[in-house]
């Protein structure tokens, strides 16, 4: 094998580590905002906000990580407040609640992840059987969740009063949010899923250049309808999570995920063109997400400013990550 | 039982206004290279496409093993045995090479859902190692050089071996289009080397490689095989022959219209410079004139030609149109000075697919069809049909769009949009790549009958016949320099082997 002429060999391990970086920006990103908003504001690290800045994260984090696998696999998926929205109601509805006599306690829990599941399920099909751009089938989708979702609540709060449902939000192991817990085995979940399965290696072919991937023998069709299924589940765990912490289950309980979990994994370097990028990414996208508007709130920013600097981050990441991606493709 | 591993049974297939494969029948034995050779457009690239399971015949069987198969995919293709190597390249960059050689092909790797990565890591260095190359399998396939990735292909096709049981039969399309001269030896020394557990098809339009490497050689001209030929009893100047044929009968390049370029220049580059790519060009067009620009890839020509239309911008040097020095690097620039470009892609660079005529040929000068402000669809409807008449474009309608016309007739289509904005230098990059040979004749008489109205033409040609058929001035280039200038008049063209000595 030693004729293999200059040029022949593999490129330089100087190349390959090109393609880590993406990873390190965020990071030194987030350590800079952490001692940024600490000097603002010391209470920033006060046990107190810590373990809320935990609480917040792990649900965004459980909801940006299906969003995760679509934005590589180069589509988008907009449904996720609708899906949170109907999860919640479901939950509201079924587990012990103050209106009505229901406490199906862990079914209710099954009941709204399943609807969360069909959902993306539905999102999948429509999307590459019928031919939809991803873009305008789960916009669809995202409506009738949350016209749905009105609808069977009546447009009012339903109490959760299930205790172990609420202790998954509100309560603590130790010093940690218990929330911890299941945005880390969510988390390790996905990652196992994105490293270690074909689906995750098909996610990323996809997203690299489907037309190439259809060569391959990829079935393109049927790993775009489990990305989109995968996606409902998490962002159904998400809405059971997220009606918890707020004891209710309400069709506006989903407000403001969409942009902030897209936020979350552009930010932390997966590439809006697909084909880049993964859970861990979005795990640092998701903490410099809640960090930034976490420490708006504790340097007294106002509100809807808040909203705003979100939309400058969001835009500016689009721009980091494209001029990143781009470095690791030499077509 | 036939000795045959694959073979290829009065195969026909038409698209609209061509004839891409007209009773075509062909076969490959075990342990054979077969090389396929043809011009641009001969019908290599459909067979191929029906091999894969891209296209389906219209007429005729193909048998693999003996067995009549339907093939509907790439998957199902490669279930018989059968991979092919793309020519543009079928490897995804953001994957690695364990991941590209086995993707899609995966199962032999997981145990409960899980892929085992030390295992494919083995095998992936196992069906390298059939290629002889020694890379890290878990290195990403954007960090290799062309070739190399090449090699990965070679290899993946290679590991149908295991997975089939079969022999394969790999289809090699184009592979050294874009290789330097030690790569494709050692492709070549590879290709021989795999000779004895696989059965290759080789595709080239470079007989000279064909001879090389191939045990028979088919001969495909205009959709039909028009010769078989053992290697070793052919040679370049029949395979020539048998290929390019009818070039002969003088008149296909409408050589007796071509006039007497005019006294005034048009197009007149100076100096003209961009390192890495071309250096000092200089050359003057007149009015009328055809320049044809010929080449090897890498020569620069391309460069130039996109230079000069706006699209690269040069480092030093300056462009002038009748004597008016233009705004370089602006495509908008170039297009009001009356540059017309054409680019060798039609459908990416040339035209808007899904806009049907009207609109593609309105789009560089929108002000023809604009009253007060507005789009008069009706003005742009009646510009187009006289577009369809004067240029003789077949089309269902003008409403069509320009994706259901033949390649000859969006070709026609990208000239009538620069023509319609009163054009005076035409870039022509391959005009005639990938059209049937009626449409190129036609082409080459709407080529002549532009130059008499005084449209002034450099061309890169899609073949050395078409340069210097078509010109009345040749320009050779290699490596970035202009190293010959050579009238080619009607009656006294130069032969090819003058002009390749300029490029060589």
């Amino acid at each position: 094998m030693a004729s293999i002429p200059e040029g022949m060999s593999a490129g330089k391990s100087s190349l390959r580590s090109l393609r880590i970086p993406p990873l390190v920006g965020p990071i030194l990103i987030l350590i800079f905002l952490i001692l940024l908003v600490t000097l603002i504001n010391p209470r920033f690290l006060s046990s107190a906000n810590v373990a809320n800045l935990l609480r917040q994260s792990s649900i965004l984090l459980i909801v940006a990580i299906g969003e995760t696998y679509i934005i590589m696999m180069g589509s988008i998926d907009l449904s996720i407040e609708g899906v949170m929205a109907l999860t919640s109601v479901i939950i509201g509805i079924f587990a012990e609640n103050y209106f009505n006599n229901n406490d199906l306690g862990l079914i209710a829990v099954l009941l709204a992840v399943l609807i969360g599941v069909a959902m993306g399920f539905l999102n999948g099909v429509v999307h590459t059987k019928l031919r939809i751009p991803s873009f305008m089938a789960t916009l669809g989708m995202m409506y009738v969740g949350l016209g749905l979702a009105t609808w069977i609540s009546n447009g009012m709060n339903l109490p959760i009063l299930d205790p172990m449902i609420l202790s998954w939000a509100r309560g603590n192991t130790g010093p940690i949010p218990n929330l911890t817990f299941f945005g880390l085995a969510m988390f390790l979940i996905a990652f196992f899923l994105e490293r270690y399965t074909r689906f995750g290696r098909y996610v990323k072919a996809i997203g690299g250049a489907e037309d190439r991937a259809k060569l391959a023998g990829v079935p393109i069709d049927k790993y775009k309808i489990l990305a989109f299924t995968l996606a409902g589940f998490f962002v159904g765990v998400g809405g059971v999570l997220n009606s918890a912490r707020i004891g209710a289950g309400a069709a506006n309980s989903g407000l403001n995920y969409l942009f902030a979990a897209i936020t979350a994994v552009v930010v932390g370097g997966t590439a809006l063109t697909g084909g880049t990028g993964g859970v861990l990414q979005t795990l640092i996208g998701a903490m410099i997400v809640i960090v930034i508007g976490n420490g708006m709130v504790l340097a007294g920013v106002h509100s809807f400013v808040q909203l705003a600097v979100q939309g400058v981050i969001i835009t500016v990441a689009v721009i980091l990550t494209i001029d990143r991606s781009k470095l690791p493709f030499v077509k | 039982m036939s000795d045959y591993l694959l073979e290829v049974r009065n195969v026909s297939k038409s698209f609209p206004g061509v004839k891409a494969l007209d009773d075509v029948s062909l076969f490959v034995k075990p342990n054979e290279i077969v090389g396929l050779v043809g011009e641009n457009g001969a019908g290599k690239s459909t067979l191929l496409k029906i091999l894969i399971g891209a296209y389906h015949p219209d007429e005729g069987q193909v048998l693999i093993r003996d067995k009549p198969v339907e093939i509907r995919s790439v998957k199902e293709a490669e279930e018989h045995g059968l991979a092919m190597v793309f020519q543009e390249q079928s490897l995804l960059p953001n994957l690695t090479v364990r991941e590209n050689i086995f993707l899609a092909n995966e199962e032999q790797f997981i145990r409960y859902g899980v892929i085992n990565w030390k295992k494919m890591d083995q095998e992936a260095r196992r069906q390298l190692a059939k290629v002889e190359l020694d890379i890290d399998p878990a290195s990403y396939t954007s960090d290799l050089t062309f070739a190399t990735r090449q090699m990965v292909e070679l290899a993946r096709a290679m590991s149908l071996e295991d997975r089939t049981q079969y022999q394969p039969i790999v289809i090699l399309d184009e592979p050294t289009t874009v290789l330097e001269k030690a790569e494709k030896e050692l492709l070549f020394e590879r290709v021989r080397a795999l000779k004895d557990r696989a059965s290759i098809v080789f595709v080239s339009h470079h007989l000279d490689e064909i001879l090389e490497l191939t045990d028979r050689v088919y001969v495909f001209k205009d959709g039909r095989k028009v010769a078989e030929r053992a290697t070793s009893e052919t040679n370049v100047g029949e395979l020539h022959r048998l290929m390019v044929g009818r070039e002969i009968k003088g008149e296909y390049y409408r050589q007796g219209k071509q006039i007497e370029a005019g006294e005034e220049i048009v197009l007149q580059v100076k100096n003209l410079n961009q390192s890495g790519k071309f250096k000092d060009i200089n050359f003057e067009l007149h009015k009328g004139e055809i320049i044809g620009i010929a080449g090897v890839l890498g020569s620069g020509r391309e460069e130039v030609c996109r230079t000069i239309a706006g699209v690269d911008k040069p480092e030093s040097g300056t462009i002038q149109i009748n004597g008016t020095t233009l705004h370089l690097g602006s495509p908008s620039a170039a297009i009001n000075a009356g540059i017309g470009y054409v680019p060798q892609d039609r459908g990416g660079e040339g035209l808007v697919l899904y806009l049907s005529l009207g609109p593609n040929i309105t789009l560089p000068d929108m002000s023809q069809v604009m009253r007060s402000g507005l789009v008069n669809l009706k003005a742009e409807r009646q510009l187009a049909e006289r577009w369809i008449d004067r240029m003789k474009i077949k089309t269902p309608g003008a409403d069509a769009l320009c994706l259901n016309l033949s390649g000859g007739n969006q070709q026609k289509v990208v000239l009538s949009k620069w023509l319609a904005t009163k054009v005076k230098v035409f870039v022509l990059d391959h005009p005639t790549r990938g059209i049937d040979v009626g449409a190129k004749e036609e082409v080459y008489e709407l080529i002549r009958e532009l130059a008499k109205q005084g449209i002034a033409f450099l061309l890169i040609a899609d073949t050395l016949e078409e340069t210097i058929g078509l010109s009345n001035i040749i320009i050779t280039m290699k490596d970035g320099e202009i190293t010959r200038r050579m009238e080619s008049p009607p009656d006294n063209k130069p032969s090819p082997v003058d002009v390749i000595e300029g490029m060589m």
